[in-house]
């Protein structure tokens, strides 16, 4: 009676938790098209920096202060949906300038982050680890390339922008095995908030992957 | 300096003061990994290395 009764709890939860990992990758893949339309469009209309910063600010603040509210409910989609094509247009001005100088440095990084991503939900969904431990050091390591960009901009140093996009890139690897397990685990059961949390991952990856490869390439 | 600097520096700052306090909690309360548990996350990270650095000669 007692296995009978665990078992059908395991059961639940597994699907439980297969519900939440597909709800959250066709979301992810809906989002992703839906940003990479409003960074055409950004490229297209001429995005400056300041109306980028604009996107990003509101952004942020759809991320921090709407979509708690409203995850839970149908009107959470739609403010994912904002959120995503804000920052696909704040990617414009990044991206008109990578496709003016070398168009193939922007391939190669969508690309290859969509490469890292798969092969890091891969290693996260067949292995099974819990990444749970990762919390305080993906938290402080955040913090600490926040502070390291906060000084460049002042300062302006080449290397240290390229050492910002190196610790961008192991952080976000980082984020991303550990939003995965916490999916898998059950920590995260809100498919809108692991969306979102997924998407920021990929899209820091990809300006990071752009930004290195553009410096090695000698046209940063 | 043009007001996008000071802008982005600002945003910067915003999401420090914000994150600031979830790193304290994040100290607190994340369980401890054990060795294993951190080869776990060395291996793909330098899988992710390796895949860059073959990028980088790619696009050079």
């Amino acid at each position: 009676m007692y296995n009978n009764q665990t078992i059908q709890r395991t059961q639940e939860s597994v699907l439980a938790t297969n519900k939440v990992l597909r709800n959250t990758y066709t979301l992810l893949s809906m989002t992703l098209v839906f940003s990479a339309i409003m960074a055409y469009i950004g490229v297209a209309t001429g995005a400056s920096h300041g109306g980028a910063l604009v996107a990003n600010i509101a952004a942020i603040g759809l991320l921090w202060f709407v979509l708690p509210r409203t995850a839970n409910s149908g009107a959470g989609i739609g403010v994912v949906f904002a959120f995503t094509g804000l920052l696909g247009y704040g990617l414009g001005p990044i991206l008109s300038y990578y496709l003016a100088v070398n168009p193939s440095i922007v391939t190669t990084a969508l690309g290859g982050t969509g490469v890292i991503f798969l092969g890091l939900s891969g290693y996260a969904l067949t292995t099974r680890k819990d990444f749970s431990f990762m919390g305080a050091f993906l938290m402080v390591g955040l913090l600490v390339i926040l502070g390291a960009a906060l000084l460049n901009i002042f300062m302006g140093i080449p290397a240290l922008s390229l050492a910002i996009s190196a610790g961008i890139m192991i952080i976000m690897s980082g984020l991303i095995l550990y939003q995965t397990s916490s999916i898998i685990h059950g920590g995260e059961t809100n498919y809108i908030m692991a969306t979102a949390s997924l998407f920021l991952s990929l899209l820091n990856m990809f300006t990071a992957l752009l930004h290195i490869l553009g410096a090695f390439s000698g046209d940063d | 300096m043009d007001w996008v600097k000071i802008g982005s520096a600002l945003f910067l700052l915003a999401m420090i003061i914000f994150l600031f306090p979830r790193m304290k909690q994040a100290i607190k309360h994340s369980p401890k990994g054990t060795m294993k548990d951190w080869m776990g996350f060395i291996i793909p990270i330098a899988g992710v290395f390796l895949f860059v650095v073959l990028l980088i000669a790619a696009v050079r």
